[in-house]
C-alpha cells in the first residue's frame, strides 16, 4: 500500500471478505488475578475486510485489541499474523508489524497540535537520529519534510486542514476522534484497529467517520477490526461479525447470520441463558 | 501595529519549519542576540554582568536542560542540582589531573560525565512515575551530596569537597573579565538553546512529548518508552552537566557540594514552572525572575527607607516563590511564556480587536 | 551482643518517629491523592507554634502543664486554621489535576510555610519542653555487660506514636469518615457527584496530618529543639512511605521501623568503611531497590493500567 496512491485509489487487494486470513487467533484465554475478561476466544481475520467484535458492555471486546496490538498479554492461545506465530509483545513490535488503533477513551497527546500528533505516527518510518535532530540540517530537515508531505494527506483526507496547528486538547469530542485516526492512518497500518470510533456522536458525525472507514478499506486496502456499538453501523459496513459476552464468543459470521443468532439476541435482550 | 503577518505567505514547508515564523520575530531575536554580544559586554557594569547576567545565563542554561527531562518528557526531577555537581566536579578533575585539555573541552566532558550519571538515575523511570520517580532522583540527589563531600577522590583529596580553578583561558584567549566569561557563557547557551530547540521540533521532540501526554498511546504507535525517557535523561543532564561546569568555573570560580544541594534543585524547578513548562523561551524567564527577585526584594524596600534584614528578606523571597508557584499552576500552567505568546497574539491584532 | 541490641533499638525508636512522620504523609495521599511534600513544613511550622504558645502560656499561667496543654490546644487550632487556608487557596483549585501538578503545588506551600513560619514565629532555635524524663535507663544489666541504654523520651514517643498510629487505623477502617476519605482518594469527581464534600474531607485530613505534625514536632523537637532543620526530617521520613507504600497505614509504621534500624546499622556497621554519614541515602537507596522489585511499595495497592 502507498499513501501516494490517495487520489488515484487503486484497489491491488482481493475483493472483501475472501483475502487470506492475515491475523489468526486460536484459544485465547486473558485474565487479571482472579477475574476472567476473555476464555478461549477464537477467531480470524481476512485481508482487507472489515471485521467487527460487538457485544454488550464488559464482554471483553477492548481486551480483544490489547490482545491484538500486545498491551494485553494472554495467558493461553497462540497468535499467528501473517502466517507467523508470536510470542509475547510489546505494543511497539506490533506498531512496526503494521498494526495500528485507536481508542476508546480518546488517547492523543494533549499538549500537541493535531499536526504533531498525527506526525507521531510517522515516528516508526522517520529514520534520523537524536544528533541529526539536534543540528536539524540535511538529512533531518529533508526527511520532515519528506514525512510532513504525507501526514498533509492524511489532513486532506480526513478534512481536517483547518486545525493543523490547533493544540487537540482544544478540540470538540468528534474531530478528537478524527485526529486519532489520523495519528493511526499515518503509520499506513496493514491492519487497523478502531476501539468505538462512533461513540458519542451525532448522526451527522457518524456518517463521516463510515465514510472515513470505508474510504480507508476501499482506497488503501487496510483490513479493519471495529468495535462498534451502533448496530445499524456495524451491519451496514461489517463483512464479517464477531460476538462476544462475558468474556465468551457467542456468534461469528455473516451480519445477516450473526442477526439471527439466538444466543446473540438473547445477550442482547437480557433473556436467561 | 508594526507586529503583523500579513503578506508573509509561507510557500514551502522550510518556510513553515522555521523557529521565528514571522519576519518581525527573526529580526528581533537576531537584533537581541547582536545587543547581548556587541553591546552588553560595552556598557555593562561589572557587578551587572557578575551578579545578574552570568547568573542568568548558567541558569537558563540549566534550566533548559531541565526543562526538556520534566517539560517535554514529563519525568519529574528533584535531583538537578547534583547533576550540576557531576558536571562541575568532572569538568574540575579533568582539568586537575590532565591540564592540557583545553576548557572547552573539559566542559563538554563535564556535560558527558553528567549525562553517564544521568542516565543511570534514569533506569529507575523505567519502571516509577510520578512521585516515585521524584524519590529516586531524590536518591541521586542525596547519594551524589555526599559522595562529593565523603570520597576524596572524587575533589582530588580536597577537605570536604571544596575546589577552586585557577586562571582560565579559551584557546589562548584570556577568560579574566567579567565581560570574556560573559561572552564564553552567552555562546554556550545560544548554542545550546538552538540545538535544544531543534530536539524538541523533530521526532525526538514529539517522541518525548508523546510520553508525556500518554505513555500507552505512545507505546502503541511504535515509540520506545525506554529509549525516548533515557534519550530525555541523556540530554537533559548533558544540557544540566555543562550549566553545572560553567556555574563552578565562571559564576563561583570556587566551590564545595553545598553549592549544588536540594535547594539548586528546587530552585530549578520553580525556574521552569514560573517560566513555562515545556518551553525553551520560558526557561529564559524563569532564570531571569529567580535571579532578579532577590536583587529586587533587597534594593527596593531600602529606596524606600525600609531596608529588610538579610533573614526577612530571605523568608520573603521563600514566600513569593511559594506563592507563584501555586499560583501558576492553578491560573496559568504554562507560566510566563504562555502569558508571552498570548501577549504577542493580541501585539498581533492591536490596534484592532480581531 | 549488648551494643547491638542498644543500636537497634535506638534504631526502633528513631523508626516510630519517622512513621510518625510518614503517617502524615500516607493520610494525606490517602484521602486525596496528593502527595504532600509540605509535611516536613508542616512538623517545622507546628513546632514554632508550639515552642513560641507553650512560652507564653507557661509564663501566664505560672504551671508548667498548664502552660502546655493551653499551648497544646493553640497549636491544634492553628494547625486547622492552616488546613482551611490550605483548601481555600490551593486545593480547591486542584481539584482532579495530575499527581505531579499537586506534587510541585505542595512543593509550593513548603517554601511558603517555610518563609512564612519563621517570618512570623522568628528563626532563633527554640525549645520545647514538656517535661519528659531525661535520665537515661539502663536495662538488663544482669544480663550485658553494662546493660543496654535507653533514653526514656524516646521510649514515651515510641508509645504516643504507636497510640496515634492505633486511632488513626481505626479512624480509617471503620468510620463514615474513613470511608468518605477512601472514596476522594479514589477519584475526586466520582467522589463528589455522590455527594461527599469534598472541600470538608480535605480540611478534615489536613487538619489531622496537622495534629500529627505537631505531635511529630513536639517529640522531634523537644530532642532537637526547634529550628529549620526540622523540615528536612520529612526528607529523611520520605522513604518511609515509599517503602511502606503509599496507601498503607501499618506500611509506613513497618516502613519507618525497617528503615530507622536499618540506618542506625548500617551507619554504625558499615558507614566507617566509606566515611561516614551514609544514613543521608542509605533510607533512599533502600527504598529505591523496594521499588524496583515492587513499583507499589511494600504494602500498596498494585494499579492496573486500562485502555
Amino acid at each position: 500500500m502507498n499513501m501516494t496512491d490517495i487520489n488515484s485509489a487503486t484497489v491491488t487487494a482481493p475483493a472483501r471478505g475472501q483475502g487470506e486470513v492475515i491475523l489468526d487467533l486460536q484459544n485465547i484465554s486473558l485474565r487479571f488475578g482472579g477475574v476472567k475478561a476473555l476464555t478461549d476466544i477464537s477467531f480470524n481475520v481476512r485481508e482487507h475486510e472489515i471485521r467487527s467484535i460487538i457485544g454488550p458492555n464488559g464482554a471483553g471486546k477492548s481486551s480483544m485489541l490489547n490482545v491484538i496490538n500486545g498491551v494485553y498479554h494472554p495467558q493461553e492461545g497462540r497468535i499467528h499474523f501473517r502466517g507467523e506465530e508470536r510470542r509475547k509483545m510489546e505494543p511497539q513490535v506490533a506498531a512496526a508489524q503494521g498494526i495500528a488503533r485507536t481508542f476508546q477513551n480518546i488517547a492523543l497527546f494533549k499538549g500537541m497540535s493535531v499536526l504533531d500528533n498525527i506526525m507521531t505516527g510517522r515516528n516508526l518510518k522517520m529514520k534520523c537520529n537524536l544528533f541529526q535532530h539536534a543540528l536539524f540540517w540535511g538529512r533531518a530537515q529533508k526527511e520532515e519534510i519528506e514525512h510532513r508531505i504525507k501526514v498533509e494527506e492524511v489532513i486532506d483526507f480526513l478534512e481536517i486542514q483547518g486545525i493543523r496547528h490547533t493544540p487537540v486538547g482544544r478540540l470538540p469530542y468528534g474531530l478528537q476522534k478524527r485526529v486519532e485516526l489520523g495519528r493511526a492512518l499515518a503509520a499506513e497500518p496493514e491492519l487497523l484497529l478502531l476501539d468505538e470510533p462512533m461513540a458519542g456522536m451525532n448522526v451527522e458525525e457518524k456518517q463521516d467517520m463510515c465514510r472515513f472507514i470505508l474510504d480507508v478499506n476501499d482506497q488503501f486496502g487496510t483490513t479493519i477490526v471495529l468495535i462498534e456499538h451502533d448496530m445499524g453501523v456495524v451491519m451496514d459496513i461489517s463483512d464479517r461479525v464477531v460476538v462476544l459476552d462475558y468474556g465468551r464468543k457467542i456468534g461469528d459470521g455473516a451480519p445477516d447470520e450473526v442477526k439471527n443468532n439466538p444466543d446473540v439476541i438473547a445477550a442482547y435482550l437480557g433473556t436467561s441463558h | 501595529m508594526f507586529y503583523r503577518e500579513n503578506g508573509q505567505f509561507k510557500a514551502s514547508y522550510v518556510e513553515d519549519l522555521r523557529i521565528f515564523k514571522v519576519t518581525q520575530d527573526r529580526v528581533a531575536v537576531l537584533a537581541l542576540v547582536a545587543i547581548a554580544v556587541l553591546l552588553v559586554p560595552m556598557l555593562a557594569s561589572d557587578y551587572l554582568l557578575r551578579a545578574v547576567l552570568i547568573p542568568f545565563l548558567i541558569l537558563s542554561l540549566a534550566a533548559i536542560g531541565l526543562n526538556i527531562l520534566v517539560g517535554y518528557c514529563g519525568q519529574i526531577s528533584l535531583g538537578t542540582g547534583a547533576f550540576m555537581a557531576v558536571g562541575a566536579y568532572a569538568a574540575w578533575n579533568i582539568g586537575v589531573r590532565i591540564p592540557e585539555v583545553p576548557l572547552l573541552v573539559q566542559i563538554l566532558l563535564g556535560g558527558l560525565c553528567a549525562t553517564a550519571v544521568g542516565v543511570v538515575f534514569g533506569i529507575p523511570s523505567l519502571r516509577l512515575r510520578g512521585l516515585y520517580l521524584a524519590v529516586s532522583t531524590l536518591a541521586a540527589q542525596f547519594f551524589l551530596d555526599w559522595a562529593f563531600l565523603r570520597i576524596p577522590a572524587l575533589t582530588n583529596h580536597s577537605a570536604s569537597g571544596s575546589v577552586s580553578v585557577g586562571t582560565l583561558s579559551f584557546f589562548g584567549l584570556p577568560l579574566e573579565s567579567a565581560w570574556q566569561k560573559y561572552l564564553f557563557c552567552l555562546g554556550f547557551v545560544v548554542v545550546f538553546a538552538v540545538i535544544a530547540k531543534n530536539l524538541v521540533r523533530t521526532t525526538t521532540g514529539r517522541q518525548w512529548m508523546a510520553i508525556r501526554d500518554m505513555d500507552i498511546a505512545a507505546g502503541v504507535i511504535g515509540i520506545r518508552p525506554a529509549y525516548a525517557k533515557l534519550t530525555a535523561f541523556a540530554v537533559s543532564s548533558f544540557i544540566v552537566g555543562v550549566s553545572g561546569a560553567l556555574w563552578g568555573f565562571m559564576h563561583l570560580g570556587a566551590w564545595e557540594p553545598l553549592a549544588f544541594s536540594l535547594d539548586r534543585s528546587f530552585q530549578l524547578l520553580f525556574m521552569i514552572i514560573i517560566g513555562g513548562l515545556g518551553s525553551i523561551v520560558g526557561s529564559f524567564f524563569g532564570a531571569a525572575f529567580i535571579v532578579l527577585l532577590p536583587i529586587v526584594l533587597t534594593n527596593v524596600p531600602a529606596l524606600f527607607g525600609l531596608p529588610l534584614s538579610v533573614d526577612t528578606a530571605v523568608h520573603l523571597e521563600h514566600i513569593i516563590f511559594g506563592s507563584l508557584i501555586v499560583i501558576f499552576l492553578i491560573a496559568e500552567p504554562h507560566g510566563l511564556a504562555r502569558l508571552w505568546s498570548i501577549g504577542r497574539e493580541k501585539l498581533r491584532l492591536w490596534p484592532f480587536p480581531y | 551482643m549488648g551494643f547491638f541490641i542498644e543500636t537497634l533499638l535506638g534504631g526502633l525508636m528513631t523508626g516510630v518517629l519517622y512513621a510518625l512522620i510518614g503517617l502524615g504523609f500516607v493520610l494525606i495521599f490517602k484521602a486525596s491523592g496528593v502527595f504532600n511534600f509540605a509535611q516536613g513544613a508542616m512538623v517545622l511550622v507546628a513546632a514554632l507554634a508550639m515552642a513560641r504558645f507553650s512560652a507564653w502560656a507557661i509564663e501566664l499561667t505560672g504551671s508548667m502543664l498548664f502552660g502546655n496543654v493551653i499551648a497544646f490546644f493553640m497549636s491544634v487550632a492553628f494547625m486547622i486554621a492552616l488546613a482551611i487556608a490550605i483548601e481555600r487557596l490551593v486545593l480547591r483549585h486542584l481539584v482532579n489535576q495530575e499527581l505531579t501538578t499537586l506534587l510541585m503545588a505542595t512543593l509550593g506551600i513548603t517554601y511558603v510555610l517555610d518563609g512564612l513560619g519563621q517570618t512570623v514565629f522568628g528563626s532563633s532555635v527554640y525549645t520545647i519542653d514538656v517535661g519528659m524524663p531525661k535520665e537515661p535507663l539502663f536495662l538488663f544489666q544482669d544480663v550485658f555487660e553494662g546493660g543496654i541504654l535507653l533514653n526514656p523520651d524516646d521510649l514515651i514517643a515510641a508509645l504516643v506514636g504507636a497510640a496515634l498510629v492505633a486511632a488513626l487505623a481505626l479512624l480509617f477502617q471503620y468510620t463514615k469518615v474513613g470511608r468518605a476519605l477512601r472514596a476522594v482518594a479514589d477519584d475526586h469527581q466520582a467522589a463528589q457527584s455522590v455527594g461527599i464534600p469534598l472541600g470538608r474531607i480535605w480540611v478534615v485530613v489536613w487538619s489531622v496530618a496537622g495534629v500529627v505534625a505537631l505531635v511529630a514536632g513536639i517529640v522531634w523537637g523537644s530532642k532537637l529543639g526547634v529550628q529549620f532543620s526540622l523540615s528536612t526530617v520529612a526528607l529523611r521520613a520520605l522513604p518511609v512511605v515509599i517503602l511502606g507504600g503509599l496507601t498503607s497505614v501499618p506500611g509506613a509504621i513497618l516502613g519507618g521501623l525497617i528503615i530507622g534500624v536499618g540506618e542506625k546499622l548500617s551507619e554504625v556497621y558499615l558507614g566507617s568503611f566509606v566515611g561516614g554519614g551514609i544514613e543521608v541515602w542509605f533510607a533512599y537507596a533502600l527504598a529505591l531497590l523496594v521499588l524496583l522489585v515492587r513499583p507499589e511499595g511494600l504494602f500498596g495497592e498494585k494499579h492496573i493500567d486500562r485502555v
